[in-house]
């Protein structure tokens, strides 16, 4: 096989992208190895601790249930940020056009923008807008980067993970990813899946009060649940356990991935985070998220079973056990 | 609960575990069932029923996964097709990173050439009238389950009069590599977990022959956790009594004479041949090709293309793995060189391949 090319597969979020971060990306970039990332850096100017993070939105199509290219580039970095436990304050916006792309459609796009940031209570502060020639580009891209204050002094790490710890998804799971792929050209399923692209930094600030019991943050986005949770396990050095009949999946999300051969525990998430409690504080973990309207429906759906070189298995609904691993190459449909 | 969840209720499953248990507790020789079917093998990993089943009990995966048993050939031939400039590969997702002789779809898409996934050939008959002066292929490939949509889709360009679109056609058909597989003195199957939706198309009765020939029991089997527990059941049952008849456990879909509508199209629209199977080699009468009355639909007729000399993967086992003789754990390459991102083999790739299943799985 040619190895000189980008694939697909090297933006999936799964092994192939780690791959082409630890290989070429990395070295020359940073001094830490993905295995050592988080969500966002953590930087410590004159005494004041912040976080900061950036990420690009190209999501086919633009528009779908329950959300935008929009609101999905706010929500997203937002998340990043909360995921250290930082207050999110300002953001950068910049954006890649094509030319011929409907201004109608740009307005929609800013509106909800402007919705997303005022509820997740960020300001945008500066940005930059670039024109490609048609075809040169798809619509619209979108890049955003965050800063936020960090307030406090936990240690919330993907390193962070302790034998004994519940893992705690504060609800379904696998919807955004079947929201978009639902809306996609050939495929129109009316699945009445809407993405739970949210803003997560009230759910965490309410989760902050739990104090040093709080290990791990991390929101589930490409790879989902499973590539998360897999990272985590690496970078802890632990076994995850989870039990597959705890896991919340919507109905038109598990009907969908069984059409189609898909697995919700490797569809993306963008209004979901995965916490690692202390097991005395779990239960006021599951009960805080589930005041929140983000968290309704929060679940223990797993946890630390012991250390080892970074393991994640599941007992299944029907008491077997299997193993999960990152996600490999891209989703894709079965064959018969 | 619904429908689909009765199925997986961890009681009843564990109960047939328990009473597979109990019927084979002392055998001094475990007893061998193969599954020939790719959404078996998935279904037997997802739930991890290898977990539940006593020692006495062995599940070995057989050529089930058509994109597996695809050779590379057949790869490369597509490859060589998408190469041409007026040329729209389609194709299900999972056939684009099987590794041909020197390349892959997914590479040729890196490099500029136009392959899209679908979701049924009848997308790819709508995209070939939308685009009449490009040549729409679409990769047939699949079981007689996928074999009737395939046929389908010829059956609707032809009515709508379109010249430019077109089949590279390599189905496989059942039971025949089953009977290779039982005539094969160093392989010890004991049953066979018949495929589900496949025998839902041909019928129950396909079986009867290797019955009779081989004295090795048959139960087409559903796909759900009960459903396979149930089926192994009446395999051991079988085992034990000395039996070897045909039993459909999969009742509620599979009838004895199978789908008669399905099976006309696919008499209409395609022939049988003798088809390769990557790692078994070439089987009379074990594939489709697309019938002559049928032929301008047929792109390996229609679209001449010089395809490259075929250069098979070194070390690899897919064959042996294809035919139950060994286990994924068993290759030499298996999670070092062989990965789902650098796949050597096809059952490394297709969702449905038994390596691609063990590496995401476990054990």
């Amino acid at each position: 096989m040619n190895n000189d090319l980008i694939l697909l597969g090297h933006g999936s979020g799964g092994r192939l992208s780690h791959q082409l971060l630890d290989e070429l990306i990395i070295p020359q970039l940073s001094s830490v190895p993905v295995a050592g990332q988080n969500d966002a850096a953590l930087l410590n100017i004159g005494g004041i601790k912040l976080a900061f993070s950036t990420d690009s939105y190209v999501v086919d199509p633009v528009f779908f249930p329950g959300g935008n290219i929009g609101d999905l580039a706010i929500n997203g970095t937002v998340n990043d940020l909360a995921m250290m436990g930082a207050r999110p304050l300002c953001l950068s916006v910049g954006f890649i056009l094509e030319e011929g792309f409907s201004k109608a459609e740009l307005a929609r796009i800013l509106a909800s923008m402007r919705e997303a940031a005022d509820a997740a209570g960020v300001a945008i502060v500066t940005g930059d807008t670039k024109v490609v020639p048609k075809g040169k580009g798809d619509r619209i891209f979108i890049n955003t980067s965050g800063i936020g204050a960090v307030e406090h002094n936990l240690h919330i790490d993907g390193a962070s993970a302790q034998v004994g710890d519940k893992v705690i998804v504060n609800g379904s799971i696998g919807d955004h990813g079947i929201a978009v792929l639902s809306a996609r050209e050939g495929l129109e399923i009316d699945s009445g899946i809407q993405s739970d692209s949210a803003p997560l930094n009230g759910l965490v600030a309410d989760l902050l009060p739990l104090g040093p019991a709080l290990h791990v943050l991390r929101d589930p986005t490409r790879g989902g649940v499973a590539t998360t949770l897999k990272e985590i396990a690496l970078q802890s050095g632990v076994t995850i356990t989870l039990d597959e009949k705890s896991l919340p999946v919507n109905p038109g999300v598990k009907g969908v991935c069984s059409i189609l051969g898909l697995d919700p525990l490797y569809v993306a998430n963008e209004g979901k985070l995965l916490a690692f409690v202390a097991p005395e504080q779990a239960e006021a973990a599951l009960a805080a998220m589930r005041r929140h309207p983000l968290g309704k429906d929060a679940a223990i759906i797993g946890e630390v079973t012991e250390t080892s070189a970074g393991k994640v298995q599941m007992e299944t609904l029907v008491g077997g056990v299997r193993g999960v691993e990152m996600l490999a190459g891209e989703q894709l449909p079965r064959i018969c | 609960m619904n429908y689909s969840d009765s199925f997986r209720d961890k009681e009843l499953v564990q109960g047939l575990a328990r009473r597979i248990a109990e019927l084979t507790r002392g055998l001094s020789k475990p007893l061998v069932f193969m599954e020939v079917c790719g959404t078996h093998t998935m279904a037997i990993y997802q739930f991890g029923l290898r977990s539940l089943l006593p020692p006495e009990v062995k599940l070995i995966s057989g050529p089930g996964c058509p994109v597996c048993v695809t050779p590379n050939s057949y790869l490369d031939r597509a490859i060589a097709l998408c190469r041409l400039p007026d040329v729209i590969i389609t194709s299900f997702g999972d056939m684009l990173r099987v590794p041909g002789s020197s390349s892959s779809l997914m590479e040729e898409r890196a490099k500029g050439a136009d392959i899209r996934v679908v979701y049924s050939p009848l997308d790819a008959v709508q995209l070939a009238a939308r685009n009449p002066s490009k040549r729409v292929v679409f990769l047939g490939v699949g079981f007689e389950t996928t074999a009737p949509t395939i046929a389908g889709s010829i059956l609707a360009a032809k009515a709508q009069g379109l010249t430019n679109y077109f089949v590279l056609a390599s189905h496989k058909t059942m039971p025949q590599p089953m009977a290779i597989l039982s005539a094969d003195p160093d392989l010890q199957v004991d049953g066979y977990i018949c495929p589900a939706h496949v025998s839902a198309i041909i019928g129950a009765d396909a079986y009867r022959f290797l019955c009779e020939e081989y004295k090795v029991p048959c139960v087409v089997t559903g796909f759900e956790p009960t459903d396979v527990l149930q089926g192994v059941e009446l395999l051991v049952r079988q085992a034990l009594a000395g039996e070897s008849k045909v039993e459909i456990q999969y009742s509620r879909v599979v009838r004895w004479e199978g789908n008669a509508k399905a099976q006309a199209m696919l008499a209409d629209v395609f022939t049988p041949f003798d088809a390769p199977w990557r790692g078994i080699g070439v089987l009379p009468g074990s594939g489709l090709r697309i019938a002559d009355k049928y032929a301008d639909f047929d792109a390996e007729l229609a679209i001449p293309v010089e395809v490259e000399e075929l250069k098979e993967h070194k070390g690899c086992l897919c064959g042996e793995i294809l035919k139950g003789k060994v286990s994924p754990f068993d290759c030499p390459l298996f999670g070092g060189k062989c990965t789902p991102e650098s796949p050597v083999g096809a059952c490394m790739v297709s969702s449905e391949g038994t390596c691609a299943a063990a590496f995401k799985y476990g054990r």
